[in-house]
């Protein structure tokens, strides 16, 4: 089947499967491979973009159909030219990140709880990011990258 | 970024990572990022019995599924000679895809190849295998019966894998008889799995040339070089080795797994590149699981707590291929580091180790080789004993720690500990925790029955295998290499044979050239996970990676230093001798003024060298002396719901001796990790198997990974005391909080329930058992 999913503003029109992931459509026909895929039962959240400006949604559990006609963020969208987002300076000013892997989902998950709420506790960024699992940091360093992006004025979809 | 020589130096700074801009961007490259015109995607059919003969295999309906391109069977690899790997340790051997019957449950059958990963799937759902189930053995007290023999493969027809014994047992048993206290319990740590957050898989591909371009998750990328040339046939040098970026390892990505096998035998049948990516389930059920160590712990100590000896006996269950990626000579790993931070006078450890029909493996899960296991044991048992006796635990512990005086300490189960100062690294974690409030106020609420625990770990690892004389993995010896390179402008290259998974190498690696050479590190870049380009090592796992390859690199930058210094000499126009390195450059021994700095020889090596060699590189091989023994000083501190047996970690802070600290930031970033991976150990995870052999753990709501809402704060603290025989005194720390935290958590458990009388529950703690334990300690007192 046809379907048409703008990507970090750029329309990308393909023909798949019907079962074809979001995550994969995103991975395989955009070839944007900075959203990952770590589970199979959408507990891992690296594979989270943001749809319409306004949701954080697990691209593994939604087919590329029901994106079809929608706006999708993902990491390689988050970058103005050569200015990091201020959430992308942030994780790595607080070394918020080690190996990467869960890192893209983290960010824009990140995005849509500070668009939501954009001066979080401590609490409610430790609830935000529940669904975004990491093995490496602890969370810490990123509930720290979060509050830094959180002071920084300007932090937009 | 500038490239401006140092003037300080680079060891201790809090140098923000090189390697994030990429990772931030979306820019890392994993395995599964790697795509090749032509590629075909292999899924594997697994097993859904424990344990079961093959009547028969059809693949006529796979075969007729649309995309699918080839069907292999563990027949098909036995006729090519491929049906069996070896394990890393050489004691035994596994099937690639299944041969005759199955031995686990989701292990590999048979190998689908097909034009895409949904096609792949559909072929491998339509593969027939005909079983004929058979008695399943599901634990390690089972096997030991030798009523079922699960490996008629094998030469001898038991169960039994091996018995492996260090220390005196005669001595330790006439101690024990005599010792005025003794305390004994049956210490279980469960059976779990790393799970990094990218599962394991691979790229094969045989390119125009006939050589094998090889893209893995492979944290020892040289390793698997040899290990696939003396199970392929293939030459060594027609082998590429690529280990990409990894999302995590935790000693996952350490084995070669079948599906890597089946991809390069699929690439080579077929003529196309084939890609393996396992699922999250294929990840928990077949790859690399960790520990399943049931240790019977004895400890003998006088009235007044003096350790008079130690006796371990070990029931290990490795699952149905001894696939434990340990040292040779080391079966057990480095289960005789058991006597911990404490100087016992007499000690014995043993482990008989046998097959179930449970997933192979045994693996290093972040930690070296079984010292987790140990380190839990001993801190485990040390509070069983300071229960027994009623003192205090932390005073237990000061009595018998090892003494500063006493390094390098030989302790009775064969290490030669190199340095610590176990006393002064409690010391730091008492007073910051403080102690003494914290027992106060638990007397508060203990009188109104509340339940509030207090835990220590005063842990010891020992890290960094390994010295030539006693450790290899399929007789390669475990030294590390570096090579390194300044180009002529000062900037430069180091190539090492590890590979991060996160540890942050590209930056760490960078500092300690920066260090040693007077350059600046934003212009010194890494590359590792190339066997094409850099040097043989042996890899990344077991806190080796700063011990041996971090040694090389400091060697091979005193070797490219000595270099330069000949070149310094002519640009300064003295002698060699009359040249000292100082204030990271070269200058005329006590005339400071004249000097040059390293950029600067750097340039001249390729333009101005004289009668010296051009260029300006070395590369270094590294046998390390000795291992080297990280310690720290941890402390949890425990609310429990009495009514709901809701454990709530309150406090928890790790104190941590890892010698001299590279970069403080990946430090702290690591003992984060580490700690939450022992968190989840202690209370959540756990591969579980039941009595028929299936596992019941088998994705991620099943296998509970600590999300942020449940991970605790973590405190950190350090003593610094260097290791003598590294080059830079450093001593590896990835995996201590790792190692250290369990028991911390598992003791305050234990003593926020002591008023209830009870003495030990096994990990992972869940609530229902602190709840079970609450209930039962109500009806037996009322």
């Amino acid at each position: 089947m046809k379907v048409n999913v703008t990507v970090n503003g750029v329309a990308y029109e393909r023909e798949v499967e019907a079962r074809t992931l979001l995550a994969y459509f995103l991975r395989e026909e955009c070839g944007l491979t900075g959203t990952h895929v770590g589970c199979d039962t959408s507990s891992c959240g690296c594979c989270v973009v943001v749809l319409d400006s306004d949701k954080a949604v697990k691209s593994c559990s939604m087919f590329a159909a029901q994106a079809d006609g929608h706006q999708v963020l993902t990491v390689e969208g988050l970058a103005n030219g050569g200015t990091l987002h201020p959430l992308q300076q942030a994780f790595w000013d607080q070394h918020g990140l080690q190996c990467g892997y869960c890192t893209p989902g983290m960010l824009l998950t990140s995005i849509i709880l500070l668009k939501h709420n954009p001066n979080p506790s401590e609490s409610d960024i430790r609830e935000g990011l529940a669904g975004n699992l990491c093995r490496c940091t602890g969370y810490q360093n990123i509930v720290k990258a979060v509050q830094q992006a959180a002071g920084t004025l300007g932090v937009q979809v | 970024m500038s490239t401006e020589p140092k003037s300080a130096g680079c060891l201790g700074v809090a140098m923000k990572r090189k390697e994030d801009p990429r990772f931030i961007q979306g820019k890392g490259h994993y395995v599964d990022d790697i795509s090749m015109p032509g590629m075909l995607f292999l899924s594997l059919v697994r097993s859904p019995y424990p344990h079961a003969e093959i009547k028969s295999i059809d693949i006529s309906e796979a075969m007729q599924v649309p995309g699918v391109k080839a069907v292999i069977t563990g027949k098909d690899l036995e006729a090519a000679g491929l049906g069996w790997l070896p394990t890393f340790h050489g004691l035994d051997k596994q099937m690639v895809l299944a041969i005759g019957k199955v031995l686990f449950q989701y292990q590999e059958v048979a190998a689908v190849f097909a034009e895409t990963r949904a096609a792949a799937v559909d072929g491998a759902e339509a593969v027939q295998v005909d079983y004929a189930p058979l008695p399943v053995v599901a634990d390690p007290f089972t096997a030991k019966t030798d009523e079922v023999i699960l490996r008629p493969d094998r030469e001898n027809k038991t169960n039994h894998i091996y018995h492996w014994e260090v220390g005196d047992k005669d001595k330790t048993a006439t101690a024990l008889a005599n010792s005025p206290k003794r305390i004994k319990e049956r210490i279980w740590f469960q059976r779990c799995h790393p799970a990094p957050l990218e599962p394991c898989g691979c790229v094969a591909h045989f390119d125009s040339m006939g050589r094998l371009q090889f893209y893995v998750t492979s944290q020892a990328p040289h390793v698997y070089r040899t290990a696939l040339a003396i199970v392929t046939g293939i030459p060594e040098d027609k082998i590429h080795v690529v280990s990409p970026d990894l999302g995590g390892g935790f000693g996952n990505k350490v084995p070669v797994y079948p599906g890597y096998v089946c991809a390069i035998v699929g690439a080579l049948k077929i003529g196309r590149p084939v890609k393996w990516i396992e699922t999250r389930t294929e990840n928990l059920t077949s790859t690399g699981f960790a520990r399943d160590y049931h240790m019977d712990v004895e400890i003998g100590a006088t009235a007044d707590g003096r350790l008079t000896a130690l006796h371990v006996a070990t029931t290990a269950d490795h699952g149905a291929f001894d696939a434990a990626a340990d040292p040779t000579k080391y079966p057990a790993g480095m289960f005789g580091v058991v006597t911990g931070s404490y100087d016992f006078p007499v000690a014995h450890a043993e482990v008989d180790a046998y097959f179930t029909n449970k997933a192979p493996g045994g693996i290093a899960y972040r930690c070296s080789f079984r010292v987790t296991e140990a380190s839990y044991a001993i801190e485990r048992a040390m509070d069983i004993l300071a229960d027994e006796l009623a003192i205090d635990p932390v005073e237990l512990r000061r009595k018998n720690f090892v003494r500063k005086e006493q390094f390098p300490y030989p302790s009775v189960l064969g290490f030669t500990y190199d340095s610590g100062d176990y006393q002064k690294t409690l010391d730091v974690t008492l007073e910051k925790i403080g102690y003494q409030a914290l027992l106060k106020e638990q007397v508060e609420k203990r009188a109104r029955g509340e339940l509030m625990g207090i835990g220590f770990s005063t842990f010891t690892e020992v890290v960094g295998a390994g010295p030539s004389k006693h450790f290899d993995i399929l007789g390669i010896k475990m030294f590390d290499s570096a090579e390194i390179r300044i180009h002529p402008t000062g900037s430069g290259i180091v190539r090492t044979g590890t590979k991060s998974q996160g540890q942050g190498h590209e930056t760490t690696w960078a500092q300690i050239v920066g260090e040693e050479l007077g350059l600046d590190p934003q212009n010194i870049m890494v590359e590792e996970g190339d066997t094409d380009t850099a040097p043989y090592g042996l890899g990344t796992y077991a806190s080796r990676s700063t011990p041996v390859a971090g040694a090389a690199i400091a060697m091979a930058a005193r070797r490219v230093r000595e270099k330069a210094r000949k070149v310094a000499a002519h640009m300064l126009e003295v002698g060699e001798a009359d040249v000292e390195w100082k204030d990271y450059k070269f200058q005329v021994k006590g005339v400071p003024a004249k000097s040059v700095t390293m950029k600067e020889v750097a340039f001249a090596a390729y333009t101005n060298m004289a009668q010296n060699e051009p260029g300006l590189e070395a590369s270094y091989y590294y046998d390390p002396p000795n291992m080297t023994f990280p310690s720290g000083a941890y402390v949890a501190v425990v609310d429990i719901d009495r009514e709901t047996g809701e454990v709530k970690v309150r406090r928890f802070l790790a104190v941590d001796d890892c010698g001299t600290i590279i970069n403080p930031l990946v430090v702290e970033g690591q003992i984060h990790g580490g700690l939450t991976e022992g968190f989840a150990i202690a209370f959540m995870q756990e591969i579980q198997y039941d009595k028929e052999g299936n596992n019941l753990n088998t994705n991620f709501t099943d296998y509970l990974i600590p999300t942020s809402l449940e991970t605790p704060a973590w405190e950190t603290g350090k003593t610094v005391t260097p290791s003598p025989h590294h080059p830079i005194g450093a001593k590896g720390v990835g995996e201590s909080p790792n190692v250290g935290s369990p028991a911390a958590f598992v003791n305050a458990v234990i003593d926020a329930l002591s008023p209830l009388g009870v003495r030990h529950i096994d990990m992972p703690i869940t609530r229902d058992k602190v709840w079970r334990a609450i209930r039962q300690a109500e009806v037996l007192t009322t």
